[in-house]
């Protein structure tokens, strides 16, 4: 790194390992690309795969990093205090908060019942709804992270703080 | 931090991807995608021993995928600033370096979406689960490597600019963001911490225990498999020996009660010859029981304790005594998974069986009667449920 610009470094832009690696990389997913492109569904397969790095970036980051702004103007505008050495419900909220959104989001097809068919064929069994299961899960953090709370102010409390 | 995590743990998934498709046996051209030139595991015998091989593998392919979800996400959450540098594109460097992210993260979090979606039997996607998520996983292999290859050094750098352990004893108040970086990831301006170090690895962390406690009691028998509360195998589907849950049902095999009642014939093929045995002549053979896993793909498992006669029995009354392979053909007539092939030492291993009963009673017709395969540590879509066919062949290949 120290050593003074070569001509690839400033033709380029970066190294020759740079170079290598990347192109190496990239060689194997072109590779891919063009023996799945007869497949009648690649074009699904290509939508998938962009849409899942468009998905996270451009929404589930979005919609997370605004839900946590939110939820911070929420308790200033609230009067909850933020002052350093007090005990702050910010994350008393955000992390069951936080562990109900990713429950969801992983365990989303039994949540929702989705895919009625296959899980019948594979299990044979209906398949039911676990919104209920969820749900309760979600009650379950919430409350904890309340008592942590509860017990944190009441301790600081008590030792006259 | 979380980049060690997921050097450490990713490449875990990735072998035990692999094997899996290794467990399929390549070689008779049964493992899913069938055609995959050069992108292939090298090739060796799938063992039979131990018998917990598949079921550990897949099941840490499956409960280490999920596991890692929150790491991934909080890896992507602290490089995020990336994704919006401005300019884009300042020299051809960087634009091969940004198409490389794409491929990481569109990889990896295309194998998660793939993955959850196949083991909970939702196939939202409407393309070929075992091409893409195979495929995937080589873009996503390539640019894994790549992506290692050059910011190694840069995350042990990062790692040593502070002692680890001191960080860890601050609480948010003592907390203050990292000296600008090379990268351009410390926030220019950012707000007063409102969690320490600490505290964002712990949430991190306690957010893959909860999901590993979510998933893992899929593989257990018992009451522990409730835990696994919202996962396809969360439960005993019933009660008494053949209470475990099953994988593929008769009724979707299109396997009725007349095909498999009193008419019901095996027959075994070895060199031109066959032999027919009813079931009835099959329970007057020396009958073996053994405790085996059977595991499957999407990684949940059972451990039951089946009887039958073994399969290298069934080859020498065929006359074909030291087969290469065998050819297993069920009842069911459509389905990707109504044949497989063994391998030698899947026939003639002292556990392999043909299964008649299990926990001490008849098979159940979910699970296969009048009789099945169970051979140890053999992918459970293998263990062919409603045994009609066995051929065995005594050339490899053939």
């Amino acid at each position: 790194m120290a050593r003074p610009p070569g001509r690839l470094a400033t033709g380029y832009g970066s190294g020759l390992l740079h170079l290598v690696v990347n192109v190496g990389g990239l060689t194997v997913a072109g590779w891919v690309a063009l023996r799945l492109a007869d497949e009648p569904a690649a074009g699904r397969i290509l939508l998938w795969f962009v849409g899942a790095a468009i998905a996270h970036d451009l929404v589930l980051f979005p919609l997370y990093s605004g839900a946590d702004a939110g939820l911070r103007r929420l308790l200033r505008a609230s009067g909850a205090t933020t002052a350093p050495g007090r005990v702050r419900i910010l994350n008393h909220i955000r992390v069951p908060a936080l562990a109900a959104g990713l429950t969801f989001l992983i365990y989303l097809p039994g949540i929702l019942g989705l895919g009625k068919v296959t899980y019948q064929a594979a299990t044979g069994q209906h398949r039911q709804q676990l919104l209920g299961e969820w749900l309760t899960l979600v009650a379950v953090l919430f409350a904890v992270s309340g008592v942590v709370y509860a017990v944190r102010v009441g301790r600081r409390a008590r030792h006259g703080d | 931090m979380f980049g060690l995590v997921l050097l450490i743990g990713l490449p875990i998934v990735i072998i035990t991807g692999l094997l899996d498709y290794a467990a399929y046996g390549p070689q008779f051209g049964q493992a899913l995608p069938r055609d995959v030139g050069w992108l292939r595991p090298p090739p060796f015998e799938w063992p039979t021993r131990p018998d917990w091989l598949f079921r550990v593998s897949q099941g840490l392919h499956v409960i280490l995928g999920i596991v890692l979800v929150p790491v991934v996400l909080a890896k992507l959450w602290s490089v995020i600033p990336k994704l919006f540098a401005w300019p884009p594109v300042r020299s051809t460097a960087q634009l091969l370096e940004r198409l490389s992210l794409l491929l990481l993260v569109g990889g990896i979090l295309f194998q998660i979406a793939t993955g959850l979606l196949n083991v909970q039997y939702a196939y939202l996607f409407g393309f070929d689960f075992y091409t893409a998520h195979y495929f995937g996983g080589w873009v996503f292999i390539a640019a894994f490597v790549s992506h290692v290859a050059l910011k190694l050094p840069r995350m042990i750098s990062a790692l040593r600019s502070r002692p680890f352990l001191a960080e860890l004893r601050q609480g948010p108040d003592d907390t203050r963001p990292e000296p600008p970086d090379p990268d351009g990831l410390v926030a220019p301006r950012p707000g007063p911490a409102t969690v320490s170090r600490r505290g964002a690895l712990t949430l991190v962390g306690g957010l893959s225990l909860l999901l590993g406690g979510l998933t893992v009691g899929q593989t257990t028998d018992g009451p522990l498999r409730r835990t696994a509360l919202l996962m396809p195998r969360g439960r005993q589907p019933g009660t008494g020996p053949n209470g475990f849950p099953v994988n593929r049902s008769a009724a979707a095999a299109g396997v009725t009660q007349e095909r498999t009642g009193p008419g019901w014939r095996l027959t075994l093929a070895a060199a031109g010859r066959t032999v027919t045995l009813d079931r009835q002549q099959l329970l007057a053979l020396p009958q073996h029981t053994a405790t085996l896993p059977i595991a499957c793909v999407e990684g949940w498992s059972t451990r039951q304790t089946w009887t039958g006669v073994r399969l290298r029995d069934l080859a020498a009354i065929a006359g074909a005594g030291e087969p290469a392979s065998a050819l297993v053909r069920s009842l069911e007539r459509a389905g990707l998974f109504n044949q497989a092939q063994l391998q030698s030492n899947q026939i003639l291993g002292p556990d392999s069986l043909l299964a008649l009963k299990v926990n001490g009673v008849d098979l159940a017709l979910d699970h296969g009667y009048p009789a099945r395969v169970i051979v140890p540590a053999l992918p459970g879509v293998h263990c062919t449920k409603w045994v009609a066919t066995i051929d065995f062949r005594t050339t490899a290949g053939g």
